[in-house]
């Protein structure tokens, strides 16, 4: 199986990197963001034990990148459907 | 039943099953033992790989290390769990479907150059055996400790059983095993943090446990901790940046995409029927992989926590050396623990100061191990995380040497200078290969770089610089051709290596430090483990520009760029 046509291989090339580039920016804003630049901030706000940034670092950008990975598994098994390019 | 006995039996059982899982799948022909004949399921595929992702570095060194950095060992934690979903988007599933066995195999085919595939295996090489000396660290302190010996004598018998081990069995009977070896690695490591987690808070969940208050007051765990820190002249617990912020950029980026660079990792994925299963198998190695990164950093304040409160119990009021506890003797013996009494009053000062400091060494991969006998729970618990540990870095010790073997064997004698070697003779070739690895780690792990985990760290930079920029550009761009990619992965590996060479000897060798004058990390304050992230922004550059100033790859191979592209049609792994 392949595509139907050279637009519909473009097409879904397109809402593959779309989707890629959205779910990257959450990856870089849980890390590299909260994590990183802007712990000291986050520092500010206190949850149970934890200062928010600190809890960022060591916790709460690993649960979202489980989370991602899911995400982008499920969201390409329907764009796969949808071009008809799953190997059902 | 006393503690060393009861170490031998529970590690005795746990290898005994791996040992018979392996035998009972032996490896028969060379397609199964490379990728197990394709047909494994994605939540066992993933399990699989988190126990072949989390080595010794991960189980033994990993909370050692944040428990004296602090915050600032967020970068391993980030670091080895966001590259899972580099991995899971940019690499798993175009690498499923072109199902070829090995990374250099892809490299080479997509470059139409053999060039690019000797210079992809060096490259895999470099990174594996460093990976791998790591490992023996790792391997050597758990021997050490267990059969109460020297640390050089641990790592002997280390190397034993890992030759052993390693070359008995094939993929297939590692994928069985490492899932056997999970179970027991995860439970080695969740049981002591509850166990600990609910004496000092009352909480079972170390992940909450970690953020809450201290059994029987209102104080928070982590304000106690960088209390207790802060007060003997360390950095506060919760705040400690690692060298400082550029720094811990690179490191955790640089960890990042080493983890989609490994090729033992990678070669994970080309274990899965279908293309959409390499995609969830990539989520559920990270599920498996995140309880314990989850539980570390729990692990790793709650240990540092205990050991200040064992050696200081009240502020003032210091252990005195006479009676120190029995682990403490126990590390003394492998000399990863060491007591100098400057003063001479014979009590344990445990300070900042390196003037009045006297516990002189306090090797950080002891910690894990250390812990749950500082915290004094049931032997049972103890020999358990003996049993976890060795179980954690046989099983990466294991797929690296695979992927060392397999890159010799398959990819250098078969695929460019013996291509008519018969299987049986491959086979043999990975196996000498195999050892001739081992040996080689093993020596250099008499004297490793850096702590288990910072060792496994600079082996991730230098997969960084090199493989992953070249299979990204390969899948993302029809436009970089063979020079570009060539150019690009040299200079990447070269300019890591002769930076990390420059501060940590030439492949590690003491004293061989070249440029001995220069100030460390003089790189923006970016210190050599980090220094992958550098190496592969290097890599995309020269790869950009060199593939710019030449010819654009033929049309077959823009057409085969299109083709990984497309999720459906794969071919089994079997065909190949």
């Amino acid at each position: 199986m392949s595509f139907k046509s050279e637009s519909d291989a473009k097409a879904y090339w397109k809402e593959n990197l779309t989707l890629m580039v959205k779910l990257f920016v959450i990856w870089f804003v849980v890390s590299f963001g909260c994590g990183i630049l802007l712990v000291d901030v986050l520092n500010q706000i206190q949850i149970g034990g934890y200062k928010l940034g600190f809890w960022f670092a060591q916790q709460g950008s690993i649960y979202t990148f489980v989370g991602l990975i899911f995400y982008y598994a499920k969201k390409m098994g329907e764009l796969d459907r949808k071009y008809g390019v799953d190997d059902e | 039943m006393e503690l060393q006995t009861l170490t031998y039996i529970v590690v005795g059982i746990t290898f005994a099953i791996y040992i018979g899982i392996a035998i009972w799948a032996r490896a028969g022909s060379t397609k199964e033992f490379y990728v197990a004949g394709g047909g494994i399921h994605p939540v066992a595929n993933g399990m699989a790989t988190a126990a072949d992702w989390m080595s010794a570095a991960s189980f033994i060194s990993m909370a050692g290390l944040i428990a004296f950095m602090g915050y600032g060992g967020s970068v391993f934690l980030m670091g080895w769990t966001g590259g899972f979903v580099i991995l899971a988007m940019l690499l798993a599933p175009y690498l499923r479907k072109y199902g070829k066995f090995t990374v250099p195999e892809f490299i080479g085919d997509r470059f139409y150059s053999r060039t690019a595939r000797i210079v992809a295996v060096v490259c895999l090489i470099i990174c594996s055996v460093t990976y791998v000396i790591g490992q023996m660290k790792g391997i050597g302190v758990a021997f050490s400790r267990f059969l109460e010996v020297s640390y050089d004598t641990g790592l002997l018998v280390g190397m034993c059983i890992v030759f052993f081990y390693a070359v008995l069995g094939g993929m297939k009977g590692i994928t069985y095993t490492q899932i056997a070896q999970y179970c027991i690695l995860i439970l080695a490591y969740t049981i002591p943090a509850i166990f600990i987690s609910l004496t000092l808070t009352g909480n079972p969940l170390p992940q909450l446990g970690f953020g809450s208050t201290l059994s029987g007051s209102d104080v928070y765990l982590l304000d106690r901790l960088d209390q207790v820190v802060t007060e003997l002249g360390f950095a506060e617990y919760t705040t400690s940046v690692r060298l400082n912020t550029v720094n811990m950029f690179a490191y955790t980026l640089s960890l990042m995409i080493g983890t989609a660079g490994l090729p033992h990792v990678i070669i994970r994925f080309f274990t899965v029927p279908k293309v959409k299963d390499a995609r969830s198998s990539a989520g559920w190695a990270l599920v498996f992989i995140a309880i314990l990164y989850t539980t570390a950093p729990a692990v790793a304040g709650m240990a540092r926590l205990n050991l200040m409160n064992t050696i200081e119990p009240a502020s003032g009021e210091n252990l005195a050396y006479e009676e120190r506890p029995q682990w403490f003797k126990n590390w003394e013996k492998t000399g990863l623990l060491q007591f100098e009494d400057k003063n001479g009053d014979g009590l344990i000062q445990y300070t900042a100061n390196k003037e009045t400091n006297e516990m002189v060494k306090v090797d950080r991969d002891i910690m894990v191990l250390a812990n749950p006998e500082i915290a004094q729970l049931p032997n049972w618990v103890i020999a358990l995380v003996a049993a976890g540990g060795l179980a954690a870095a046989l099983s990466t010790a294991a797929g690296l040497l695979l992927a060392i073997s397999s890159a010799i064997s398959h990819d250098l004698l078969k695929g460019v200078f013996m291509p008519q070697i018969t299987e049986k003779q491959e086979l043999m070739a990975s196996r000498v290969a195999m050892a001739g690895a081992i040996g080689l780690a093993g020596y250099l792990g008499f004297n490793p770089p850096d702590f288990a985990a910072g060792t496994v760290a600079l082996a991730f930079g230098l997969a960084a610089s090199s493989i992953f920029p070249a299979l990204m550009m390969g899948i993302f761009s029809s436009r970089i051709n063979k020079e570009g990619a060539i150019a690009g992965m040299i200079a990447g590996i070269t300019i890591t290596l002769l930076y990390v060479f420059q501060h940590k000897g030439i492949m590690f060798v003491p004293g061989t430090e070249f440029l001995g004058d220069m100030s460390a990390n003089w790189f923006f304050g970016i210190e050599p483990n980090a220094f992958g992230a550098i190496g592969a922004v290097v890599n995309f550059a020269v790869a950009f520009g060199v593939s710019r100033m030449t010819q654009e790859p033929p049309q077959h191979i823009q057409e085969l760029v299109e083709h990984i592209r497309v999720p459906s049609g794969v071919e089994q792994a079997q065909d190949h």
